[in-house]
Parts: C-alpha cells; sequence; structure tokens
C-alpha cells in the first residue's frame, strides 16, 4: 500500500506506474494544514481522471475532529474510491458514527452502501484496546492498520527500528484482524534507504500476521512484494497439498500423509491461501 | 530528395558539400567497403633530439601555423570539466584567426563561452556528436550560416578517414604525458580514463598538441597516444576542473521512476532470449541506464550467468560487475570516474580502445558489431521506432548522438529506456523532431507504463508475453500518454537548415530546421 501525498499531481499521475497493490491518497499527515484544500480538491479531480491501472485507490481522510474531516468525506465519498482509511480511530462507537455519515452522504448521491469499504487505523493507546470491537462489528472495515509513529508518540515513547514500543499493540492487532478475518496492514518503514531494515521488518510483519504494508517510497515496494509472494517452492509445495487434499476428501478420508508428514485442515488452509495469493487454481 | 525514413534531404549545402540520403542502417555496409576513398595520414618528420616541448598553449598554437579557415578538433573525454577548447580558440581568436571549423568530439555546457566567436565569424562550421546548453539553443536558432554537422563515435572517424573533416590541429588534453608526448589519461592529479576519442585525431591532424598539468618521466606509459603522431607538448597548471572530470563512483539512482523502468527493463532482457552465458552488454551511465546494470547484475548472480565483455562508456558500476567476476573484459573508449581509471590503468582485462575499434563501421569489425544488448535512452522516440537524442522538445540542440546510432546497430537487442513523459511533454510521438537512430535499430521501448516491442521482432515480442510482461502496442501508449499530458503545440520553424544528421555510414538520416523565436 503507496502512500501519496494528496497535494502532489506528480506523485498522484505517476501513483499506479509502480505496482502496488494499492494507492493511498493521504489527505491527512502528509498534507501541510495550509494545503488541506488544495488537497483534497486535486484528489478528488485526480482520482477518476487518471489511471492507477491494476492497483485499488484508498483515501485517508482527516479526522472528524479536525476542521477537515467532514469536508473530506463530503469530498470524496461521491467518488468511491476503493476504500476511505480513516486514522486514530479508537473505538467501535466511533466507527459507527463515522458509517453514518458516510452513509447520508451515499444517501444523497444514490450510491450503495457496500461498494466502498473502511480501513481503520489503529494509532493510539486507546484504538488498541478497542481494536477488536473496531475490527468485528462492522462489514464495511475489511482491513486495519497499524499506525506506528502515533501510536508511540500516543504511548510517549521514541519508535525504535527494533520496533520494541509497539509489539504488544502489533500482535494484538493482528489478533483482532485474524479473529474478524479481515486483512491488518503493517506500520510504514520511515527510512527509505535501509533496505535491509525494511525486508527485516517485513518479514517479521508477515511472521506474526500481517497480511500487508505501507510503504512511504516506491522503492520498497519490490521488497515487500518480494517477501509476500510466495516462493516457487511454496506454491509446489501447497499445490501437491491441494490436490492430494481433494483426492483424499473424494475417497472420505480426512487426514493424509505426504512424504511421511501428517495433513490435516489447518495445513490445507495455509496451502489454499498460499495458492490464492499465487492466483493458482487446482483443477 | 527523401530518404527512407521520409525526411526531406537537400541534395547539397553550401559549406558542406553533395548530401547522399540514408537508405537503411546496414544498406552501405553490405557491400563490404566504403565508396569514399580514405585519405592519407599527414607526412611529417622531426630531428634527433628535437624538442616538443612548448613554453605556453599559445606558443604551441602559433608554431602549429594557425590560419583562416583551419579545423581544430579536441576530445571530450573531460566532459564538464574541459577548460582547453576555451582557451584554445580564445587564443585563436586572439590571434584574428577566422572562418574555423570546430571539430569537437562532443561539446558540453563548459564550452558555451564561446558562443560570442559563432557570433563574431571566429567560428563558422561545427562537426560534433553532442552540442548542448546555450551553444545548442544558437544553434537551433540559426547562429550560423553553416549548418552543424552532427555525427556518431564510430562516423567521426570515417569522415576523419574520408577527409570530410580535414584536422588542421589538434590540442589533446592528457592527465599525463611526457616530453615527447607519449600519453594517457589514465593516471595523475586530472585523470579522466580512456582517450579513446582522440587517437584518430593524433593520427589525422597535421598538427598534435598534447597539454599536460603532470609531466612524467619518459617513457608515460601507457602509451595511449603515441610520440610518433605529436608535434608539441604543453605544460600547464590545470588541463581542467578537476570536480567536473571524473569523481569519486558513479551512484545509481535513487528516483523511483527510473528504478522501476530500469527494472522493466532488466525483466525485458532477461527474457529477450539474449541474457545467456557469454552475452556481451554495454548500458549507458545516466539515470534508468545504469540502473538497469544493478538490476542485470542481480539476475547474473542469481543465475550464475557470466557474460563475455562490458564496452563504452565504462562506470564504476561496470568495474565492479569486472572485479566480481561477471565479465571477462571491458572495452573502454570513455571513462566516466575516478575508479574506472584506476581499473584501467591496473586490470589488464580493462582495454582501453580507439573510436575506431569501438564504433568506425567501415574496417574489418568494430566492437559495437558484437554486442548482443545495449540499453539506450532517448529524448523523444515515435511510434515507428525512431529515436532522437539530439532535439530536446522545445526545439533546442541539447544532446549528443554520440554511440547511440552506433551500438543500436550493432546489438542484438537494443533497449530504449525512457519515461513516457517528463514533465507534462509526452516523449512518444507520432514522429520525433530529429531522427538519430533509425526504428529498425530498436526492439524494444521500455517505460513505466508499459513495454512495446518493434513489431518487426515477433519472436522476441512472444518471449516477453510468455514470461507475463506487460507488453503495449506503441501507438496504444502514445495515446495513453498524450491522454495525460494533452498533445503539445507543434514547434515552429523556418526553411533555414541549421544542422545535419550523419547517419554512422555518412548518409543524411535528418536536417535540423531553424527553431522559430518567441
Amino acid at each position: 500500500m503507496l502512500y501519496i501525498p494528496g497535494n502532489n499531481p506528480a506523485m498522484i499521475q505517476q501513483g499506479g506506474v509502480y505496482g502496488a497493490d494499492s494507492i493511498l491518497l493521504d489527505l491527512e499527515d502528509a498534507v501541510a494544514l495550509n494545503q488541506k484544500d488544495a488537497a483534497r480538491s486535486l484528489v478528488r479531480n485526480m482520482i477518476n481522471a487518471i489511471d492507477f491501472y491494476d492497483s485499488e485507490v484508498c483515501v485517508r481522510v482527516n479526522h472528524l475532529s479536525t476542521p477537515f474531516g467532514l469536508a473530506d468525506l463530503e469530498a470524496i465519498v461521491p467518488l468511491q474510491p476503493s476504500a476511505i482509511r480513516y486514522p486514530k480511530t479508537e473505538s467501535g462507537e466511533e466507527v459507527a458514527e463515522l458509517l453514518q455519515i458516510i452513509e447520508k452522504i451515499e444517501d444523497r448521491h444514490n450510491l450503495p452502501h457496500n461498494k466502498m469499504t473502511l480501513h481503520a487505523m489503529i494509532e493510539t493507546a486507546m484504538g488498541v484496546q478497542n481494536v477488536f470491537d473496531i475490527a468485528s462489528k462492522f462489514d464495511r472495515v475489511d482491513a486495519i492498520t497499524i499506525g506506528g509513529q502515533d501510536l508511540t508518540a500516543d504511548m510517549n515513547i521514541v519508535y525504535t527500528p527494533d520496533g520494541a514500543g509497539i509489539d504488544f499493540a502489533r500482535k494484538r492487532i493482528v489478533m483482532a484482524a485474524k479473529a474478524s478475518h479481515i486483512d491488518v496492514i503493517d506500520t510504514v518503514f520511515p527510512d527509505v534507504n535501509d533496505e535491509e531494515g525494511l525486508r527485516r521488518e517485513t518479514e517479521y510483519a508477515k511472521k506474526i500476521g500481517f497480511t500487508g504494508k505501507a510503504v512511504i517510497n516506491p522503492r520498497q515496494i519490490e521488497i515487500i512484494h518480494d517477501i509476500y509472494t510466495p516462493t516457487d517452492e511454496e506454491i509446489r509445495k501447497a499445490y501437491r497439498i491441494v490436490k492430494e487434499f481433494k483426492i483424499n476428501s473424494a475417497a472420505g478420508i480426512g487426514v493424509f500423509a505426504i512424504d511421511a508428514k501428517m495433513i490435516d485442515a489447518p495445513i490445507v488452509t495455509r496451502a489454499e491461501y498460499i495458492l490464492r495469493l499465487a492466483n493458482v487454481t487446482v483443477g | 530528395m527523401l530518404n527512407s525514413l521520409g525526411r526531406e534531404i537537400p541534395e547539397y549545402i553550401e559549406g558542406i558539400g553533395k548530401l547522399e540520403p540514408f537508405q537503411g542502417a546496414l544498406t552501405k555496409l553490405r557491400k563490404g567497403w566504403m565508396d569514399e576513398p580514405t585519405i592519407p595520414a599527414p607526412n611529417k618528420a622531426y630531428l634527433p633530439h628535437q624538442s616538443k616541448l612548448c613554453n605556453s598553449l599559445e606558443e604551441a598554437i602559433l608554431r602549429s601555423n594557425p590560419h583562416n579557415g583551419m579545423t581544430v578538433s579536441f576530445h571530450h573525454h573531460l566532459r564538464n570539466g574541459d577548460i582547453l577548447l576555451v582557451q584554445t580558440l580564445t587564443i585563436l581568436h586572439n590571434m584574428g584567426i577566422r572562418e574555423i571549423t570546430l571539430a569537437s568530439s562532443s561539446l558540453n555546457e563548459c564550452h558555451d563561452p564561446i558562443l560570442p566567436y559563432l557570433k563574431d565569424g571566429t567560428v563558422t562550421r561545427i562537426y560534433s556528436s553532442g552540442i548542448r546548453s546555450q551553444l545548442g539553443r544558437a544553434v537551433a536558432l540559426g547562429v550560423l550560416d553553416i549548418p552543424v554537422v552532427i555525427h556518431s563515435h564510430g562516423g567521426r572517424v570515417r569522415s576523419i578517414h574520408t577527409g570530410k573533416i580535414q584536422i588542421d590541429l589538434t590540442v589533446i588534453a592528457a592527465s599525463a604525458a611526457d616530453c615527447e608526448g607519449n600519453a594517457t589519461g589514465s593516471h595523475g592529479k586530472s585523470a579522466f580514463g580512456s582517450i579513446g576519442y582522440a587517437v584518430i585525431d593524433a593520427r589525422y591532424a597535421k598538427q598534435v598538441i598534447v597539454v599536460t598539468d603532470n609531466l612524467v618521466d619518459f617513457p608515460c606509459i601507457p602509451l595511449s597516444i603515441s610520440q610518433n603522431f605529436v608535434d608539441q607538448v604543453v605544460v600547464v597548471d590545470s588541463i581542467g576542473d578537476a570536480s567536473k572530470i571524473a569523481t569519486g563512483t558513479t551512484r545509481i539512482t535513487n528516483s523511483p521512476m527510473d528504478l522501476r523502468i530500469a527494472k522493466l527493463a532488466a525483466d525485458v532482457i532477461e527474457h529477450s532470449g539474449f541474457f545467456l552465458p557469454g552475452f556481451a552488454f554495454q548500458v549507458g551511465a545516466g539515470g534508468a541506464s545504469l540502473a538497469v546494470a544493478k538490476f542485470i547484475r542481480e539476475k547474473m548472480k542469481a543465475k550464475a550467468i557470466k557474460g563475455s565483455f562490458m564496452l563504452g562508456g565504462i562506470t564504476s558500476y561496470c568495474v565492479d560487475m569486472l572485479n566480481d567476476g561477471l565479465f571477462e573484459t571491458i572495452f573502454d573508449v570513455q571513462s566516466f570516474d575516478a575508479t574506472v581509471s584506476n581499473s584501467l590503468l591496473n586490470n589488464r582485462r580493462h582495454i582501453e580502445i580507439p573510436a575506431a575499434l569501438y564504433a568506425n563501421p567501415f574496417n574489418c569489425g568494430c566492437i559495437t558489431n558484437k554486442i548482443d544488448v545495449v540499453v539506450l535512452g532517448a529524448l523523444e522516440i515515435d511510434v515507428d521506432f525512431n529515436v532522437n537524442v539530439i532535439t530536446g522538445s522545445e526545439g533546442n540542440v541539447r544532446g549528443a548522438s554520440g554511440g547511440h546510432s552506433d551500438t543500436a546497430s550493432g546489438a542484438k537487442l537494443t533497449v530504449v529506456v525512457c519515461p513516457s513523459f517528463r514533465g507534462r511533454i509526452p516523449i512518444i510521438k507520432k514522429r520525433v523532431h530529429t531522427i538519430v537512430t533509425p526504428g529498425e535499430s530498436i526492439h524494444v521501448l521500455v517505460t513505466e507504463r508499459g513495454i512495446c516491442v518493434n513489431p518487426a521482432f515477433p519472436e522476441l515480442e512472444e518471449n516477453l508475453r510468455r514470461a507475463g510482461l506487460n507488453i503495449k502496442d506503441i501507438h496504444d501508449l502514445e495515446i495513453e500518454v498524450d491522454k495525460i499530458t494533452g498533445i503539445p503545440a507543434p514547434l515552429e520553424y523556418t526553411d533555414k537548415i541549421v544542422g545535419v544528421v550523419e547517419y554512422r555510414d555518412g548518409t543524411i538520416i535528418d536536417v535540423i530546421h531553424q527553431l522559430k523565436e518567441k
């Protein structure tokens, strides 16, 4: 997920060429206070004029407690990007209020309530505490994300490369997402020149369950893809497991072995997930 | 008359002579010889122990028979750090010499101070592979009555062999030289690496002056330029601005756009069918071109592929690949940074070559003929894959033919890398303003918005499609980009021709008309 400042027309224009799964046009932290109106206007005008190719388009609006949040929603919701990303989400009640406003705008424009989704950003200690409510109660919330910099600021600690201060939050957010069967996106890695650091952090994020990672520079995309794309060996193994599972299921056998290793339902589920990522079907 | 690319070429231009239209990249070579006769090199004799040392550049020039209408040549290995070209022309100007033909292997921004000499008749003709900055703007606006002639690096050698360019005086900057004129660019405080473009000048100029800021004991080794061609030697405090000649190591671009294009280009090369053990590779020094080398290096390591040689303008990145054992040899006609000079001096697999061996089409085989893969840039490319590297979209002369057409003609796979638009200006056109390299030599264009394969190479397209690469018809990409940028208003020109673009075989591939000043 590639962050692009909403007030930078050149970057927005090129947003779709880097192969990111998702483009995040940012009206919030990447935009200075005196540029908020200009950014909103620019994003509103460019979002449907530019071909972002295969990338989904999301817009991060300002929080409703700011003077800009409502105006952002009024401008962006009618355009129905893939998702609205909402910053500093702290409770299920807050999401309910936000969805009410969004749906009123959609009603005014005769738009359905089930097309555009919501990504809730967890960036405060309160948000971490209430994350399961946020993740599980609303059909339109199809992803939650962690905002590392804001969270450490809220916790009054310094963000460190080892991520120690936000490790608990990361794992709690992942668990809430998994329990709710939605995506969970890791925070950005701020040092664009530290490719090794990015690789290390992304490998860790994948290991603990994040389904993707946000980036602030297109140069970071390839490393994320490299880590999240299943290897040929993983795909081959998953293919074999799913194929054997289908054969065994047809014969009424639930648990079987491949190369003397037991294959049961959880392993099959994981193999199916790998094949979905690789866009491979087992005939 | 029309050439085979449909460009209108005059039959004759006063001051240049009869012109022959371009008829195809290899048409003239198929004969096996060159129609034009070659001229003999100058006939000289020196007495034993005669001193060649002069006290100043001015003294050396005075001894070199300066005269009106003379042709003076230079090499551009010092790139934007060169100071000798401006100094020499200023001395000639102060001597009252007029109607000089300037034959520099290329012209850079550092040469802008000679603009007054173009206006006052000191310099009336220019032969060069490239012209930029204020000089390029002035040429486009018609500062000279006689059109400039743009040639390729290989074509320049041919022009000197045939006497189209007859050099009266050449001034050769050297970072080390001895009292007899044996000279090199590979060591000394102003080291710039290969001196390959100057070799033909030394061989054919009636007067050869070597200028150095580092006089070494006889003999100066290596003998990149050898004493038997040198008339005079001048020692100066500095041959150029060291900070602009060759410093440090070349860094790979950080631009996400250039890196994206480079990654796609490397994918194209990998799946082209030419990424094989023993492949020969040339890549430029700037932007996306050099970044391709980074990705190719990774792919070579991953697939355990070892190449044969790298060629051309050499960067420290090429040297690293040689030292990594990824290539057997470097052939170096021009070096781009200090590390390259060290390698050229100390590594016997890093070989300095003259421009004739690099790219002259009329001999028994230049090394560009053996390239498998070359990556080149473009100022513009059209839907017929013709490439412009000499005039900008605003109409100024602002680039260089360099080795573009030489390498494109020789390579089995020529990859052009460029963004689909720069600023608000589309780079893919229905018709480029000026053709330097014909589309028949270009196999594939790589932009950030997709890859376009020349339909003349369907097998290549098939290979790339099979690899899952995003292939687009170049006409579709042109329309897609126009939708983003809009179509710029056409430039306005007069009928006056201000530049003639020579193809490497001496035929005329295009002309540049005078830009109307707004």
